[in-house]
């Protein structure tokens, strides 16, 4: 085959290649232009997590407004300490509460940021104060029992 | 029990060999690398073999690809309609494609499309002698023929690979949201939120990269190697075709394990 037709078939190849990857990477990826934007980390601790994972969205009135960073057991306070990497365009006051949610009945987990009313804002490093963890279904199963086995008895008292 | 310890030597036996042919290859991989100088400085040389390895296994590839796609959107969607949650379609599609079958069938098709030809070409010079003729002109073999057809091998894969993913998912789309009826923007929104550009997508390359180089490996290597005869020639082919196929999978196994539980 002539040269020049071979290396431009083999240009068409390397450009459809080319393009398959920014279609992977835009279209498909959650990768967009603006990818490693600013952010800044906030720490929260909490008593159970549940399965939230690393990158795991972190949202506030249901916008995505960051990712978890980073998450690893805090050994003095014997809790979860959860660094979270908040978009540097989005500002929380001091006050804001986190709390961790599931999306639908299967779905994953998420942070959930409540803003509060205080006037100063979030900085890097701060730490997220009021806090919620997860909820565990088995504990709440067990609470319920617990209770309805105690009315019960209770009403057989009142039977007496 | 002479049967028996006879049958264990015969283990033992068939088990260095593989570990001495591994390690030819790996010895080969490493005298083509040192003769790879000549592939970059005439890149025309390269450039040819990228038109024989990639452009032409494109047909097989895109088509292949457009078909695994449009499977995974009708099984998909039959599964997840039991949960209410067709709308994952796209992540299903998406994540089994980008991590697992674009690399893994692009490099099963390449092997035995693009392999299987690298083989036959190198070994039927070897049996009509025009390696040697190459010698007798004191142009090294190893850098003028072998050389440029690794390096074809390894750059067209990973773009095989990219167009293998890029095409099943076009075909997802087709099957589930222009036949099915699922919602178009959930499709693209779940696909998006889940699938993530470092973790499945740059993974998904560096797997095919490192499959291209296992399969262009062993390709000039069963070619090089190849007894001179039509017998000799036939039966590297089959074995380029056979043993690139189980290292595929065996380095998809261990890269994926890597991969799931990070590099560190």
């Amino acid at each position: 085959m002539e040269r020049s037709t071979l290396n431009l078939w083999v240009g068409i190849f390397v450009l459809l290649g080319f393009f398959s990857f920014l279609m992977l990477a835009f279209k498909v990826g959650n990768l967009n232009l603006s990818g490693n934007k600013d952010t800044y980390i906030v720490i929260a601790h909490f008593d159970n997590i549940g399965q939230l994972k690393e990158r795991a969205p972190v949202r506030s009135a249901g916008v995505l407004v960051g990712r978890v960073k980073a998450i690893q057991f805090d050994s003095k306070q014997y809790n979860a300490e959860v660094k979270i990497a908040i978009d540097s365009q989005f500002h929380f006051p001091v006050d804001t509460s986190a709390s961790i949610l599931t999306s639908g009945i299967l779905g994953e987990q998420y942070v959930s940021l409540d803003a509060g009313g205080d006037e100063k804002y979030l900085k890097n490093g701060d730490q997220i104060k009021l806090v919620q963890g997860a909820v565990v279904l088995e504990k709440l199963i067990g609470q319920f029992l617990y209770n309805k086995a105690q009315d019960s008895s209770t009403d057989k008292g009142a039977a007496k | 029990m002479v049967n028996l310890v006879s049958g264990i030597k015969v283990v033992g036996d068939r088990t260095l060999k593989i570990i001495e042919r591994i390690g030819a290859v790996a010895a080969f991989l490493f005298s083509i690398l040192l003769h790879s100088k000549v592939s970059f400085k005439r890149f025309s040389l390269t450039i040819r073999e990228v038109y024989y390895a990639g452009v032409q296994s494109l047909i097989i590839i895109l088509v292949s690809g457009l078909f695994v796609g449009m499977v995974l959107g009708l099984q998909g969607h039959e599964t997840l309609q039991r949960y209410g949650s067709e709308d994952s379609v796209g992540v299903l599609v998406a994540l089994s494609l980008v991590r697992e079958l674009g690399p893994v069938v692009s490099a099963l098709l390449f092997a035995s499309r693009a392999g299987s030809a690298i083989t036959a070409e190198i070994g039927l010079m070897k049996a009509t002698e025009q390696l040697s003729a190459m010698e007798m002109m004191a142009v090294n073999p190893m850098s003028r023929v072998v050389a440029p057809r690794f390096w074809g091998g390894v750059i067209s894969l990973p773009l095989l690979a990219l167009l293998f993913s890029a095409m099943g998912i076009i075909g997802g789309y087709l099957i589930a949201v222009v036949l099915i009826g699922v919602d178009s923007g959930s499709f693209w929104s779940q696909m998006q939120s889940a699938v993530d550009f470092e973790h499945d997508i740059v993974n998904g390359v560096i797997k095919s990269v490192v499959f291209g180089v296992a399969i262009s490996a062993i390709a000039t290597f069963e070619g090089y190697e190849a007894p001179p005869t039509a017998e000799g020639v036939s039966g590297a082919t089959t074995r380029t075709v056979v043993s690139s196929s189980l290292a595929v999978l065996a380095l998809d196994l261990v890269l994926t394990a890597f991969m799931l539980k990070g590099w560190n």
